[in-house]
């Protein structure tokens, strides 16, 4: 049921980990609905230089993570906040409309980690 | 790529043997079994052989045995069929709330709609139902009890004939879902008082599209296809010949080989289980340990890390099994079998089942097992819950 894209993805994710001294930590989702993500990020002046991130789900959830990371790097915190769910699926050549969600999940998952070091920074 | 196929619970091949007993009938006896010149006499004849063949298989009569579009037909017939013949009695019906979709999905319908009345029997850790608890829920206008032989997620097999004998003491009728069961399980339907059994022949050995629903003489069954005087005016539609051929010789070999088999694959399953509990951490056996469990059949939740990720990274290793967790078919929802066990639901979502077959060897299960242990730790690695309490279980 997934593309070729979203299996190559899942079967070989970039980003994987926890960033010890992350500047900004996202964690969406539950485990009794089936998914838990978490991203956490390390910004520099406004510039996030690298993000990680951890996920319990499905394939989708996990391809979407490895995704979303490789999407923030490199990119200031206000185009992360920027980023849709819609452009988590399109990097991904399409998911089956009942994992759509997985990539609404990274998109909270980025925001969330970037609002927290927003809170933590008093910005 | 090497495949292995640890699925039989979804399929099994069509044996060699089956198919070329079928063959004849697609090209040289086509005739429609229900014409009256040589062509159709000629199928017919073959027909009557493969009645005989699976009323021999469960110890019924031939003239007990109608032929199916498969298991999910027969079950839905035998449902609406007594709904129909015993409406003056009723329309409450017993069944589990691990019974396959195609019982449970049917009977929600049915209730949904006010056409059926359907109490949902609950099922212990392993899988059984309390006798108990089914005495208790029979009432004056209960018409039907209906409880599978063996659960097609966790293998457990109930007691099917002291449900018989309670259904009898009743005089309720008393339907099972066979499907998983054929060929692994011993059945006589005389000696477990069963008055309606589904079968499907793919589950055996034989082809897809064919299966059967026994009904015991006397039983009052509405029909449910419509149409053509086919099977004693009961079930319409032009009989598959090749089909019905290969469901006769397919459930023929498996009851024969039926001890033969079941030893073998069991060595091989509880060969499996073992390592897999002396190689992996937090991992959860699901259903019970005891004989009353399919002999193909395990099923592991898999702590930390959810099955559909699980089953396509066996997959992408070459291992095709079934996951639990419904999530890959589609639907979000956790194992509906599982909770019912009581499963904590994160563990109902992280469940695989591998089912063996009698093709499979040692040595496919000894990489299969290579392949889990290192799958289930990287997939834990990357897993949130994992990292924060490794080595620690919250679930007993």
């Amino acid at each position: 049921m997934y593309n070729e894209r979203v299996m190559k993805e899942f079967a070989e994710p970039k980003n994987v980990g926890y960033i010890e001294d992350a500047d900004g930590v996202g964690k969406v989702g539950n485990a009794s609905c089936g998914d838990i993500m978490e991203i956490s990020l390390k910004i520099d002046n406004n510039i996030i230089t690298d993000a990680k991130f951890r996920t319990f789900g499905c394939a989708a959830a996990i391809a979407s993570s490895s995704v979303a990371t490789q999407m923030v790097i490199g990119k200031s915190i206000d185009e992360a906040l920027n980023i849709k769910n819609k452009d988590v699926v399109e990097t991904l050549q399409g998911l089956p409309p009942q994992k759509i969600h997985c990539s609404v999940l990274a998109e909270e998952a980025i925001k969330k980690a970037v609002e927290d070091y927003q809170s933590k920074n008093n910005k | 790529m090497n495949r292995i196929y640890f699925d039989h619970s979804a399929t099994t091949p069509t044996s060699k043997e089956v198919l070329e007993e079928m063959l004849p009938f697609f090209t040289d006896i086509y005739g429609n079994g229900s014409s009256q010149h040589f062509h159709g006499r000629e199928a017919g004849k073959y027909i009557d052989i493969a009645r005989r063949q699976v009323a021999n298989a469960i110890g019924a009569k031939a003239g007990e045995i109608y032929f199916t579009g498969g298991g999910t037909e027969s079950d839905n017939w035998a449902i609406r069929g007594i709904l129909e013949g015993y409406k003056a009695k009723g329309k409450h019906i017993i069944t589990t709330c691990i019974e396959h979709p195609a019982m449970i999905k049917t009977l929600q319908s049915l209730q949904k709609n006010d056409l059926a009345d359907v109490t949902f029997l609950d099922v212990n850790s392993e899988g059984f139902i309390s006798l108990e608890q089914l005495k208790n829920a029979i009432r004056p206008d209960t018409i039907l009890i209906s409880v599978m032989t063996a659960n097609n997620e966790i293998g457990t097999i109930q007691d099917i004939k002291a449900i018989g004998e309670i259904a009898k003491q009743h005089n309720i009728i008393f339907h099972t879902d066979s499907v998983q069961a054929i060929g692994n399980v011993a059945i006589d339907v005389n000696d477990m008082n069963i008055d309606l059994l589904s079968m499907s022949a793919h589950k055996f050995y034989g082809p897809k599209g064919v299966g059967v629903l026994y009904k015991r003489n006397g039983i009052k069954l509405g029909s449910y296809m419509t149409g053509g005087e086919q099977e004693r005016n009961m079930r319409a539609g032009t009989l598959n010949t090749p089909g019905i051929v290969g469901c006769g010789k397919a459930i023929e070999i498996a009851v024969r080989d039926m001890d033969k088999n079941n030893k073998y694959v069991a060595s091989l399953r509880d060969y499996f289980v073992s390592e897999v509990e002396k190689k992996i951490d937090n991992v959860y056996y699901n259903g019970t340990k005891s004989d009353k469990r399919l002999a193909s059949n395990a099923n592991f939740s898999f702590e930390f890390i959810e099955g559909e990720a699980l089953l396509l990274r066996l997959d992408l290793a070459g291992i095709s099994v079934s996951s639990g967790s419904a999530c890959s078919s589609g639907s979000l929802e956790p194992s509906y079998v599982l909770l019912a066990t009581g499963r904590a639901i994160e563990l109902a979502h992280g469940s695989l089942r591998f089912s063996f077959g009698k093709n499979n060897t040692k040595q496919e299960i000894d990489y299969a097992i290579d392949s889990l242990v290192k799958i289930v730790h990287d997939l834990r690695e990357l897993s949130p819950l994992f990292l924060k309490k490794k080595g620690e279980s919250k679930y007993v």
